[in-house]
């Protein structure tokens, strides 16, 4: 059974259609990795996926929750929206932590104001989630006392705390310094094996041979061709795929 | 100079210094909930109320106080609304900080950084749980320097009520200076307790700013 289900899915700024069509399936567990040059249309997808876009046109399911799109804004469609969001964690490039808020609090944020958990049960559950991420001992650090690495870190906890059926992930590591990297990807790479379902766009490619069950190669919109992680960086089909490869190795 | 003038004058200098601090203070509540709702209004674009608060920010803001205070006092009478000075003064003093912190608080309000939204709106909040608990917090943070000056600039504006006989410190100053022929000292002791209320506030409110912004701190 599927857990995202994506028809047609198109979207455009004014007269720019950014997505042409997408269609999408992806089953529970399944780890999925985007890659395509700047402007592809990768961020747009991802955002679609959460409706922090409007899509133009198409049809999205998240497990049981399907919004239909281009529809009116009233507040049953918000509503709509609001239950796919809870059920999908979603990644920024640039963390967007709440400055405001420590790392606990941060994480504890999303059971108390959309669960309604209790203050002190969101509590345990924040810490135990930045133990999982290794920031057990960060618990009371403002985000900008923390490395980038740390941040992305928090912001993952943060997303793991809705307890969502999938993970989307733009870019998680295109902030930070080379040497913060490993320690956000390998976050990722525990939550694959635990069998959290993900979509994460990255140019990491050895990461992706790690633990992709599948790379989709995006380019102007279109999905180009997809496959194993072997199939696309060893032999792929398509000229544009072995060019960005070039590119991109 | 005379000592002994200072001496008599400051207990009524004081009584009306009350006065200024009173006008100053409920005229700053009014125009903090006044600019709160307008700036509210302008950023989600309610309708029908965006283009009042739009209306009245830029005529409050392209407009002399004192003329203001004139309009208030002495032509709305006309119109059957006779407001005494000290409410007339509360009226035009409120209105006029209120569309300036209206403005302070819609550019603290989009000054925060768009993710800031997005990351909220992605875990499921509404806008308004996001705009309460997430963007408002941190942009009281930014309005604070901006809310400081407005505060110093009411205050000093309660001098201008004189003109519509508030017995203000401003007014009772005159007052003095009518009986006693000593401007010089009278007025110079009336700057001198402006400036030790402006000073007071400015402390306070650079302290607020030092411990909202603790979080900022590496
Ligand atoms: N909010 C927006 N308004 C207008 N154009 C946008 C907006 N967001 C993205 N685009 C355009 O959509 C195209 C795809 O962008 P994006 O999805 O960010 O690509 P990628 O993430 O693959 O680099 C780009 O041409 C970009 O300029
Ligand atoms: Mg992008």
């Amino acid at each position: 059974m599927s857990i995202i289900q994506v028809n047609n899915l198109r979207k455009s700024f004014g007269t720019n259609e950014v997505l042409k069509g997408i269609d999408l399936t992806i089953t529970k567990s399944e780890v999925v990795v985007i890659m395509g040059p700047s402007g592809s249309g990768k961020s747009t997808l991802l955002r679609c996926l959460n409706f922090l876009e409007e899509p133009t046109e198409g049809v999205i399911r998240i497990g049981e929750f399907q919004v239909v799109t281009g529809g009116k804004a009233n507040s049953k469609r918000k509503k709509e929206i609001r239950e796919l969001r809870k059920r999908t964690g979603f990644v920024f490039q640039s963390f967007n932590l709440f400055p405001h808020k420590t790392a606990i609090e941060n994480v504890m944020e999303g059971p108390i104001i959309i669960h309604g958990t209790k203050v002190e049960e969101a509590r345990i559950l924040a810490k135990a989630l930045l133990t999982k991420v290794g920031l057990g001992d960060r618990c009371d650090y403002y985000p900008a006392q923390l490395s980038g690495g740390q941040q992305q870190r928090v912001a993952i906890a943060r997303s793991l705390a809705l307890n969502p059926m999938v993970m989307l992930y733009d870019e998680p590591t295109s902030a930070l310094d080379p040497e913060l990297v490993k320690e956000v990807l390998q976050v990722i790479k525990d939550l694959a094996r635990e069998g959290m379902t993900m979509i994460i766009v990255t140019h990491e490619m050895s990461f992706a041979k790690d633990v992709a069950d599948r790379v989709i190669f995006m380019d102007k919109g279109v999905i180009v061709e997809q496959g194993t992680s072997e199939e696309i960086f060893l032999k792929p089909k398509e000229e544009r795929t072995r060019q960005f490869l070039s590119i991109v190795k | 100079m005379d000592v002994t003038i200072i001496i008599d004058s400051l207990p009524s200098l004081l009584k009306a210094t009350l006065m200024t601090i009173l006008l100053a203070a409920i005229s700053i509540i009014i125009a903090l909930v006044l600019g709160f709702f307008a700036a509210i209004v302008r950023i989600l674009k309610v309708r029908i109320l965006n283009g009042i608060a739009t209306a009245y920010v830029s005529i409050i803001r392209g407009t002399p106080l004192l003329v203001q205070i004139f309009v208030i006092y002495y032509g709305l009478p006309q119109i059957g609304i006779s407001l005494d000075p000290i409410s007339s003064g509360v009226v035009a003093l409120s209105l006029n900080a209120g569309a300036y912190l209206s403005e302070s608080f819609r550019a603290a309000i989009l000054a925060v950084d768009n993710g800031q939204m997005e990351a909220s709106l992605s875990m499921g909040m509404t806008y308004s749980q996001a705009l309460r608990r997430i963007i408002l917090p941190q942009s009281l943070r930014i309005a604070i320097p901006t809310l400081s000056n407005t505060f110093i600039v009411l205050i000093k504006d309660t001098s201008l009520v004189s003109v519509i006989t508030v017995t203000e410190l401003l007014q009772m100053s005159s007052l003095i200076i009518a009986k006693t022929f000593e401007p010089l000292t009278i007025y110079l002791l009336a700057a001198a307790i402006y400036w030790i209320l402006i000073t007071f506030f400015t402390t306070i409110l650079d302290k607020l700013e030092v411990r909202t912004s603790k979080y900022l701190v590496r």
